[in-house]
C-alpha cells in the first residue's frame, strides 16, 4: 500500500468482520449451531460463504458442527467452527481428537465473558494436548488474529482457538479487510482426496498413527511423543504479548482481551495522576507469554491480575511472574442479568478503584519482617 | 439325468473353486486379526470389491468409527478418516460437501451408529447428504466384550443383559434402517446379512446399488449388514450364522426397505 492510499474501511460488527477476514484467509467451510453471542458469526458466515463457493452448515448440534468441520478439514479445506462456553464444552471431544490426529481447525469462542479461560487453555478433552489460544482486545485485532489462526492451524496441523467475548462479537467498527501473509506453509500432502486408494499406502487420518500393514507408521507411543514435541516447540516460539508502560512501573496490571482495553485506559488515567502503573497483556493465552511476563514484572512491587472470572489466568500469572509473592487478584465474577455478557465490573471506574485500593496497601515485601 | 452331473464329493474340489477360495481382494493388504467366525471382515471385503467394480477406488474416502472393524484402517487400501465414536456421518458430511466428486462412505457398528451416533445418522439422512453409510449390526458391543447395544434383540443374551434382553428392563431395539427409510432426503435403504453364501451375494448387490445412488447424486443411502459376532454372543464360531438367522434376522428382515410414500421433493 502506498502512503497516498487511504485504507478502505468497512463498517462491520465483530462477527461480520471475522467472517470477512476468514474468507480472505481462504476459509471455505464453516459449521455452527446458534448460541449467543456466537450467533452473529454463524449468520454472517451463512450469508458470505456461499458467495465465494464455500459451504456453511447450520448444524443440528455443536457436536455435529465440529465433526463436520473436522471432515472438511481432513479433506484439505480451510475449515472453522465455533460457539461459546457450553457449546465449546460439547466440542472438546473433537478438539482433543484433532490435536492428536493432526487436523487443523479454527474455533471461534465468541464467549459470554472471561470464564472460559480454563476451557480454552486447559482443554477438557482427553490426552496430552494444548490449543493455541489468541485473545484479541478489539475487532481490528480479531480481524488480524483470524488470519493468523488459520495460518497457525495449518502450520502446526492443530486445532486453535480465538477467545472472544460479546463486546468483540457485537461492536461495530470500521475495519480494513485484506489478505495477510504470514509466510510459507508446509504442503497439504496429508489431506484426504481419495487419490491414493489402491496404492498399498493409501492415506489415513487416525489418532493412533498405526499406518498400513505395508507401512506401519509411528504407532500410538510414537504419535504421543511426536505430538508432545510439537507442543513443546509451539510453546517455545509462539508466545505473544504486549507490554505497556512497564519499564518503570511499580505496579503491573495483567489483563487479557477486552478487559485489557479498559485496563489500558485506567493505566493512562493513573499515570496522568502520577502513579507508576503499567499493563501486561497476554495475547496468546496458550502458549502463555511466560518469558515476557517475567521480564515485565522483574522490578515491579506488585502485580495485579484483572480478569472477569473467579481467578483463572491468575494460575498462569502466579507461575511465571518474577516474584510470586507480589501477585494479587483484583478481578472477579461479574455477569449481566441476561447471563449473556459482562456485568458492571468491566468499566474504567471500578477497575481504577480496585487498583487504587491496592496502591494504598503495603506490598508483601514491605510488611515482611 | 446323466452320471456326469452328480458331484463326486470323494475327491478334492476342482481347481477353479480352489482358486476362488484363495483369491485375495486387491484392496485388502493383510490379515484382519478379528475373531474366527466374525462377519465383519466379510462385509469389509464386499464393500471394497464394490468400490473396485465401480472403478471409484481413487476417489473414495471412508470414515470409520469405533468398534472391532476399526482395525480395518490398517488393512483397507482406501483413504480413511478414523473418527470419534458415532460421529462418522457428520465427518462424512464435511468431506462430501467440500469434495462433491468424492465417493464418501462411513463404516460403523451398531454401538457406534445407533447408540452413540443416533442423532448424527438421522440428521445426515434427513439432510439428504449424498453419502453412503454402512452399518455392521451384530447387536452387541463386540469390541468391549459383548454388552447390550440399542439394536440387541429381545431375548438376546449379552454381558449387560445376562438373562436376555427384556423390554420391561431394557426397552426395545431400534430398527435404524426403518427409521432412516421414513425420512425424506433418503435415496436408498437396504438390509443384508453375511451369514450364508446367498446372503453374502445379495448383500454385495445391495451395497453396489447404494453406491450407484450416491454416484447418481440422488441422496442418502444406508446399507445395514447383519454380521456374526460369536465372541460377543457367547456361541461357538461355527454356530454364528444360525444364531444370526434365528435371532437378529427375525427382528431385522432382510431386503430393500420401502421409502416413505409421501416424499417432499421440492428443491431436489
Ligand atoms: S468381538 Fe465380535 S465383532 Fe469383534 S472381532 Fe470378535 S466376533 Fe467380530
Amino acid at each position: 500500500m502506498t502512503a497516498t492510499q487511504a485504507p478502505r474501511l468497512q463498517l462491520l460488527d465483530g462477527g461480520a468482520a471475522i467472517t470477512a477476514s476468514a474468507l480472505a484467509a481462504g476459509c471455505r467451510f464453516f459449521a455452527g449451531y446458534p448460541m449467543s453471542p456466537f450467533t452473529g458469526l454463524l449468520e454472517s458466515m451463512s450469508r458470505e460463504l456461499p458467495e465465494v463457493g464455500g459451504v456453511c452448515m447450520n448444524a443440528e448440534s455443536e457436536i455435529e458442527a465440529v465433526n463436520m468441520a473436522l471432515g472438511a478439514s481432513a479433506a484439505g479445506t480451510r475449515a472453522a467452527t465455533g460457539s461459546c462456553g457450553q457449546g465449546i464444552a460439547l466440542m472438546q471431544e473433537a478438539v482433543a481428537e484433532m490435536a492428536l490426529n493432526e487436523t487443523p481447525m479454527v474455533l471461534f469462542n465468541m464467549a459470554r465473558n472471561q470464564q472460559d479461560y480454563f476451557q480454552c487453555t486447559r482443554g477438557g478433552g482427553w490426552g496430552d494436548y494444548r490449543t493455541i489460544t489468541l485473545a484479541p482486545k478489539d475487532v481490528p485485532e480479531a480481524v488480524e488474529h483470524t488470519q493468523l489462526l488459520f495460518h497457525l492451524a495449518e502450520k502446526y496441523r492443530a486445532p486453535v482457538i480465538m477467545y472472544g467475548d460479546p463486546i468483540l462479537a457485537q461492536t461495530q467498527v470500521g475495519v480494513e479487510i485484506r489478505e495477510l501473509d504470514f509466510g510459507p506453509l508446509p504442503p497439504k500432502d496429508w489431506a484426504l482426496d481419495g487419490s491414493t486408494g489402491g496404492s498399498g499406502r493409501s492415506r489415513q487420518i487416525w489418532t493412533w498413527a498405526m499406518g498400513k500393514t505395508t507401512d506401519p507408521g509411528l504407532g500410538p507411543d510414537g504419535q504421543w511423543r511426536m505430538i508432545a514435541e510439537k507442543f513443546a516447540a509451539i510453546e517455545a516460539v509462539e508466545q505473544r504479548s504486549e507490554s505497556y508502560l512497564v519499564e518503570d512501573a511499580e505496579t503491573v496490571v495483567v489483563a487479557f482481551g477486552t478487559a485489557a482495553l479498559f485496563a489500558a485506559h485506567v493505566v493512562d488515567e493513573l499515570r496522568a495522576q502520577g502513579h507508576l502503573v503499567g499493563l501486561f497483556r497476554p495475547i496468546t493465552l496458550w502458549p502463555f507469554p511466560a518469558t515476557a511476563l517475567e521480564a515485565a514484572t522483574r522490578s515491579a512491587r506488585r502485580v495485579l491480575v484483572f480478569e472477569l472470572n473467579a481467578g483463572q489466568m491468575l494460575d498462569d500469572v502466579r507461575q511465571y511472574v518474577y516474584d510470586r509473592d507480589t501477585v494479587r487478584f483484583i478481578g472477579g465474577v461479574s455477569i449481566h442479568d441476561s447471563g449473556m455478557s459482562f456485568g458492571p465490573l468491566l468499566d474504567a471506574a471500578p477497575i481504577k478503584e480496585r487498583i487504587l485500593a491496592e496502591l494504598d496497601r503495603p506490598s508483601t515485601q514491605e510488611v515482611a519482617p | 439325468m446323466t452320471e456326469s452331473r452328480i458331484i463326486d464329493t470323494t475327491k478334492a474340489p476342482p481347481p477353479p473353486a480352489e482358486l476362488a477360495a484363495k483369491a485375495h481382494p486387491d484392496l485388502i493388504l493383510g490379515e484382519h486379526g478379528l475373531c474366527p467366525g466374525c462377519g465383519e471382515p466379510v462385509a469389509l471385503r464386499l464393500l471394497l470389491e464394490v468400490l473396485q467394480e465401480l472403478d471409484v477406488v481413487q476417489r473414495s474416502i471412508g470414515v470409520v468409527g469405533h468398534g472391532c472393524y476399526g482395525s480395518f484402517v490398517q488393512i483397507m487400501d482406501v483413504e480413511v478418516l478414523q473418527c470419534l465414536h458415532g460421529r462418522a456421518p457428520s465427518c462424512a458430511t464435511g468431506i462430501k460437501r467440500v469434495r462433491p466428486d468424492g465417493v464418501v462412505f462411513t463404516m460403523q457398528g451398531d454401538g457406534d451408529m445407533v447408540n452413540e451416533g443416533l442423532q448424527e445418522v438421522l440428521h445426515t439422512a434427513a439432510r439428504g447428504e449424498n453419502v453412503t453409510c454402512i452399518l455392521l449390526n451384530n447387536g452387541v458391543f463386540g469390541d468391549t466384550g459383548g454388552q447390550q447395544t440399542a439394536t440387541t434383540v429381545i431375548g438376546q443374551r449379552t454381558k449387560t443383559s445376562l438373562d436376555g434382553r427384556d423390554p420391561k428392563t431394557h426397552g426395545y431395539p431400534i430398527p435404524i434402517a426403518d427409521l432412516v427409510a421414513s425420512l425424506d432426503g433418503v435415496a436408498y435403504v437396504a438390509r443384508g446379512a453375511v451369514s450364508s453364501a446367498g446372503s453374502v451375494a445379495r448383500t454385495k448387490r445391495l451395497i453396489r446399488t447404494a453406491f450407484e445412488h450416491q454416484l447418481a447424486g440422488s441422496g442418502f443411502s444406508l446399507v445395514e449388514i447383519l454380521t456374526m459376532c460369536p465372541t460377543g454372543w457367547f456361541v461357538p464360531a461355527a454356530a454364528g450364522p444360525d444364531y444370526l438367522t434365528e435371532s437378529l434376522e427375525k427382528t431385522y428382515p432382510l431386503g430393500e426397505l420401502p421409502l416413505r410414500p409421501i416424499r417432499l421433493e421440492a428443491g431436489r
